[in-house]
């Protein structure tokens, strides 16, 4: 006490006012001001740059989903039929009744433009097999009359589109200048026209000389495959071995290695997974090569430790209270964990696991290397068994295939891809949230 | 409530429960039980007390092996309960922990229903046959925690809606749901308003009758009232133990006097 009175005895006490800010005060205050403004310029940069991709994305891909299509009115007799069927080069003889048509369409619109069947096949490109498979497949259609929609071919599409214009178009056997005038009239006929791409969402790739035919269809159905491998085997083998690590392992230096290791094994490169399951699934197990059962197992691999961390995450944050409760009224421990821990690890666990997945579904480097790239989604799949095992490509891998393809048009499918491959992942997340929710409210 | 009542302490001539000898509990290198010896009657109460760190909550916990869930935590010599080591390996410490309930400090229901944080014990020892039954132990449970009448019209609510002191009676009811025969409590007034704390110590004067209960409590008071053995704890020993009352009114030992009065602790 005595200290006390000697420490404060003669120091004068200066009187401040609460009602104006000192300088300390105000430096404190600007320095908050200054970062406040930081982070909001920070997040209209974020909502900047999202708008413009965004917004570059959807321009660019829209176009994917419509098409040029040329209408024609074809009414192919059984004997027409029977007579094509004998001849030795069967689609040219289509591609001739079908030319035919073209040119009656042309006469009865009254279109006077010079042209003949080369010019045709031009604008076409080779239909004569669209129309073999047509009348094969249903005869029933024979003797009445049809109305064929049918794809332009790649140069007209762009003109049609801008992409070529009449300046710089040259002569060539794919388009000349002359056959321009022959769209021209009929774009103004309405015989070629702008139409919904419905084989865009359902058809599947085709070859490099027929972008206005590709589809991305089997290769969504390619993806959902590899998905449904991926949930079945990552979700289990991920939160079992989670779970037994987080509840029931001893904490020792193995498990601490163990620890670490999938730690590490969270950050490895994806191509290193791609080149692991080429190793071992396909040249070791001898697993079909490009299928999606192959490219799901890869997929799991990359999404186990994904999932292991988050689910012991979410274990971890469970308060240990409710163990001891559990514990204390004579519950075993994989009960405590059982009725108690998991149903409250839930939500997060389930968070994990469609982030995992999302990742997975965008990832294309480790499909590169176990051949789901190419010209591989040739078809739908028959059957759900041969979903697994017959060649099949991804969604990204996909939209890697058209992207390196030369055609302008196949550029144009690329977007179009990402646009529905951006409508998967977010429906992913939304079931996330939803799954959430529900498990949150269950207190 | 009335404060520092003493009457009626006189231990009758009962039968002993738990007798703990020369316990010693490490956790890693720390010493934290060392020798304790102590003998715990039926259908009474008994209070530890002593300063914090002083390894009263450690010991209790070794009365229903819930130290096995720390790895580092070693514990030696015998606790016998009703003559039987609950340390020897045949016993499993699930069938022992049916039988030693516990209470924890921070009350901690489940997050379900109140009918299912009191069914979930007799649910998973199968101590009832049919929904009837399992209403039946719910009822008499919640009965025995002394909060029936403020829930019964919503078992099905959340346990975790209720107020702290409402839970922590919750707790109690779910402990005594399993039908045990000792009961722990680990500071279970200590997150609790002093209204809320009358009500519970009442419950565990009730409790008495029918179980033996173990209390670690950080208020004297609280020891002096609800209890009829008290155990003051000091850095890991037991330095006296006796009847409540005569630990309250004229100890032994100086440290406990200290302790008692306030001036170590």
């Amino acid at each position: 006490m005595t200290d006390l009175n000697t420490v404060f005895a003669h120091e004068p006490r200066v009187k401040t006012s609460l009602l104006t800010q000192d300088e300390h005060t105000k430096k404190r205050n600007a320095a908050e001001r200054r970062f406040k403004s930081y982070g909001i310029a920070a997040v209209l940069i974020g909502v900047f740059f999202l708008f413009v991709l965004g917004f570059s994305i959807i321009r660019s891909g829209l176009p994917a989903f419509s098409n040029v299509v040329i209408g024609v009115e074809l009414t192919l007799s059984q004997e027409e039929f029977d007579a094509s069927e004998k001849e030795l080069f069967k689609t040219k003889a289509y591609q001739s009744l079908f030319n035919a048509a073209v040119e009656k369409t042309v006469v009865e619109k009254g279109i006077s433009v010079e042209f003949d069947n080369a010019a045709i096949e031009r604008i076409m490109g080779k239909t004569g097999g669209t129309i073999r498979s047509h009348y094969r497949d249903t005869q029933s259609d024979l003797g009445k009359s049809v109305t064929f929609e049918l794809p332009v071919a790649s140069r007209v599409d762009g003109y049609m589109n801008g992409r070529v214009t009449r300046d710089t178009l040259q002569d060539s056997r794919f388009l000349k200048l002359s056959d321009l005038d022959l769209v021209d009239g009929l774009v103004e006929a309405g015989v070629i026209r702008n139409a919904f791409n419905w084989n865009f969402l359902t058809g599947a790739d085709t070859g490099v000389d027929n972008p206005g035919g590709a589809g991305f269809g089997a290769s969504v159905v390619g993806s959902a495959f590899m998905m449904l491998v991926v949930l079945c085997l990552s979700l289990p083998i991920g939160v079992a071995a989670s779970i037994y690590l987080e509840e029931f392992a001893p904490r020792n230096k193995y498990t601490d290695l163990i620890e670490v290791n999938i730690s590490n094994l969270a950050a490895v490169p994806s191509i290193v997974f791609g080149i692991l399951g080429l190793a071992v699934f396909i040249q070791f197990m001898h697993l079909p090569q490009s299928a999606p059962l192959v490219g799901g197992l890869v997929l799991t691999l990359m999404t186990l430790p994904t999932i292991i961390i988050s689910t012991r995450a979410s274990l971890k944050a469970v308060p240990p209270s409710i163990r001891d409760a559990a514990l204390g009224v004579g519950a075993s421990k994989m009960q405590a964990v059982f009725h108690h821990v998991l149903p409250l690890a839930m939500p997060g666990i389930l968070t994990g696991t469609i982030l995992g997945l999302a990742q997975a579904l965008g990832e294309t480097a480790p499909l590169l290397l176990i051949g789901m790239v190419g010209f591989v989604a040739r078809g739908y799949p028959d059957g759900f068994i041969a979903g697994f095992t017959e060649a099949n490509s991804a969604m990204p891998a996909q939209i890697y295939t058209w992207a390196a393809r030369a055609d302008a048009s196949f550029y144009e499918k690329a977007w179009g891809g990402i646009i529905i491959l951006l409508i998967f992942l977010l429906t992913m997340n939304i079931i996330a949230i939803i799954l959430r929710r529900r498990f949150e409210r269950r207190w | 409530m009335n404060d520092m009542r003493t009457v009626e302490r006189t231990v009758d001539e009962q039968s002993l429960k738990i007798a703990a000898k020369n316990v010693q509990v490490h956790y890693g290198d720390t010493h934290a039980i060392k020798d304790v010896n102590l003998d715990i009657p039926d259908k009474t109460v008994t209070a530890f007390i002593g300063p914090s760190g002083c390894g009263k909550s450690t010991f209790l916990r070794c009365l229903n092996r819930m130290n096995d869930t720390i790895d580092i935590c070693r514990v030696q010599g015998e606790i016998l309960l009703d003559g039987e080591n609950i340390y020897d390996p045949k016993v499993d410490p699930v069938q022992l922990r049916a039988k030693v309930g516990m209470v924890f400090q921070k009350p901690n229901p489940f997050p379900k229903s109140i009918y299912d944080n009191v069914a979930y014990g007799p649910r998973i020892h199968g101590l009832a046959n049919n929904k009837a039954e399992l209403d039946e132990i719910v009822e008499k449970s919640l009965r025995r925690g002394a909060i029936w009448n403020e829930v019964k019209d919503r078992l099905d609510a959340p346990g975790t809606g209720l107020s702290g002191g409402q839970q922590q009676r919750l707790c109690i009811a779910r402990a005594v749901a399993t039908e045990p025969e000792v009961l722990l409590m680990d500071e279970p007034c200590s997150a609790l308003d002093p209204i809320a704390t009358a009500q519970v110590e009442e419950l565990i004067d009730e409790l008495r009758a029918r179980f033996s209960v173990v209390i670690v409590t950080h208020s004297m008071q609280q020891a002096a009232r609800v209890s009829q053995k008290t155990a003051f704890f000091h850095l890991g020993h037991i330095v006296e133990v006796g009847e409540t009352n005569q630990i309250f009114t004229n100890p032994e030992d100086p440290r406990t006097e200290s302790y008692i009065t306030g001036r170590i602790g």
